[in-house]
């Protein structure tokens, strides 16, 4: 049973050497990212599309999602040019392949190869973790709502105080 | 005190003498002599960060966790940051702050992030750092936030005449807060505005402490030092990012190994357009600005 639990335990205990060695990345073709931030109870699609009919006709909706506004190539683009239309819970890419909401990014590479390849690389958008060892990536929409990809605004934190004359405040001693 | 052989006690010249002599013998052997903190063995580190957990616990009524991690071998760290990415929102300010045990009132700030406009580009003349707006970026402005280099030639280290402020083997600068006299001569020197000086005893709410220190980075400081950014040394040495990469929403800060090619670091130096501040004064910071696009 000893012998079985060292066996087992270690690799796994020399992992964060091997970690440690240069180039110890390369491999990531399927960087982990957090679970896709869809609105709350919209996900599965197939909850209601299930049992709706295909309207494969571009026009603008009226009876629901009625509150997504395309701002994101919408003079030629439209929902089913990225959502599946026979499978409701996938994307698909333009040659039709399917592609999980959960690896969105492949989608979104299709046309922002730059930012696809930066992104795999680590230096467009954020990560978090270790920086010779495990990372956190985020999905594109985690960043930018796809129907309106552009960065939203934000307010900022409050700006520095001015410096004070030295002996100005109270409470210090040296 | 000047106590002669005459004194009351009877000890002859001689008998001080071979005192004092004996007193310097048995401090050069025992290695209590005062010593910077790079330059003592690991036991007597060891023995020293207890003391200043002791004395945090007694002072500060924290249980403070003071980290002895050395460099790591094949690193050189460096940072890069995306000047087309960043929107100004001082996330990373405050973040900042709170991991490395800031003064919150007077106020330090080790980052400033500098409001510069897109007409005149990267130009110190037109930059400011009290921009506050509704909602940033701002129309025609960008943001280039600024914190210690990490310079290769640093300055600042050249001017200490304590020794109090050197470069660690992995490039980061580090100042040791029992050694800093406050004489500022650092500060002076620094073309960056890198460097902070402790007016006061640090403003630092005891619920507000963050307890996983290391010696020479974001342990408590006493007032009368100099402070500054270190990479976030409790947590780079301990493999993790720094804290203003994890935190920026634009995903603007990187941060990584310079000898490992593999790297996202060199990953920029290789494929972006890359500068560093007032290079012609030939500091060679290991701090880098970018345009990813
Ligand atoms: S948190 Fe990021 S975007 Fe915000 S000011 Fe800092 S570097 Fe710029
Ligand atoms: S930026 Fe200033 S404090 Fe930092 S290493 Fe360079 S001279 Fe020293």
């Amino acid at each position: 049973m000893r012998i079985a639990f060292l066996v087992l335990f270690l690799p796994v205990a020399l992992l964060p050497l091997s970690a440690a060695s240069p180039s110890a990345k390369k491999a990531e073709e399927r960087p982990e990212v957090p679970p896709p931030p869809f609105t709350d109870g919209i996900f599965p699609c197939s909850g209601c599309h299930a049992t709706m009919e295909v309207n494969p006709k571009r026009r603008a909706l009226t009876e629901f999602h009625d509150d997504i506004v395309l701002r994101h190539d919408e003079e030629h683009r439209w929902c089913l040019d990225c959502h599946d239309a026979k499978d409701r819970d996938s994307l698909h890419s333009a040659s039709g392949e399917l592609i999980p909401f959960s690896e969105s990014y492949r989608l979104c590479g299709q046309c922002h190869g730059e930012k696809f390849r930066d992104w795999k690389a680590g230096v467009h958008g954020r990560r978090s973790g270790d920086w010779n060892g495990h990372k956190t990536y985020l999905l594109c929409a985690h960043c930018h709502n796809p129907h309106q990809p552009r960065f939203r605004p934000l307010a900022p934190k409050p700006p520095p105080r001015p410096p004070q004359r030295p002996g100005s405040t109270k409470g210090g001693s040296r | 005190m000047n106590q002669g052989p005459e004194q009351a006690d009877g000890l002859s010249r001689r008998q001080v003498m071979a005192g004092a002599a004996g007193a310097a013998a048995a401090m050069i052997l025992t290695s209590c002599g005062p010593k910077s903190l790079h330059e003592v063995p690991k036991d007597r580190l060891l023995s020293l960060v207890a003391e200043m957990e002791k004395t945090y616990k007694e002072k500060l009524g924290a249980d403070i966790k003071v980290g002895t991690e050395p460099a790591l071998p094949g690193v050189e760290f460096a940072y890069a940051l995306d000047i087309s990415r960043c929107v100004g929102c001082r996330r990373c300010v405050y973040a900042c702050v709170e991991e490395n045990n800031q003064s919150r009132d007077p106020q330090i700030h080790w980052i400033k992030v500098l409001s510069m406009e897109k007409e005149k580009g990267v130009d110190f003349a037109h930059a400011g750092a009290y921009y506050d707006p509704k909602e940033v970026p701002e129309d025609g402005h960008f943001y280039v936030p600024v914190a210690c280099q990490q310079c290769r030639n640093a300055p600042c280290t050249k001017v200490c005449p304590t020794g109090a402020t050197w470069t660690e083997r992995d490039g980061i600068v580090v100042i040791d807060y029992d050694w800093c006299i406050g004489c500022r001569y650092c500060m002076a020197a620094c073309p960056y505005g890198a460097r902070h000086f402790n007016w006061t005893t640090p403003g630092l709410p005891t619920a507000e402490i963050n307890k996983n220190t290391h010696y020479i980075g974001n342990r408590p400081r006493p007032s009368g030092v100099v402070e500054k950014c270190t990479f976030c040394i409790q947590r780079t040495r301990n493999g993790r990012y720094p804290a203003c990469v994890e935190v920026c929403p634009a995903g603007a800060r990187k941060f990584g190994n310079l000898l490992d090619p593999g790297s996202e670091i060199r990953y920029i130096i290789e494929h972006k357009r890359v500068l560093v501040l007032k290079e012609d004064l030939n500091t060679l910071p290991k701090f880098f600005y970018f345009y990813a696009t």
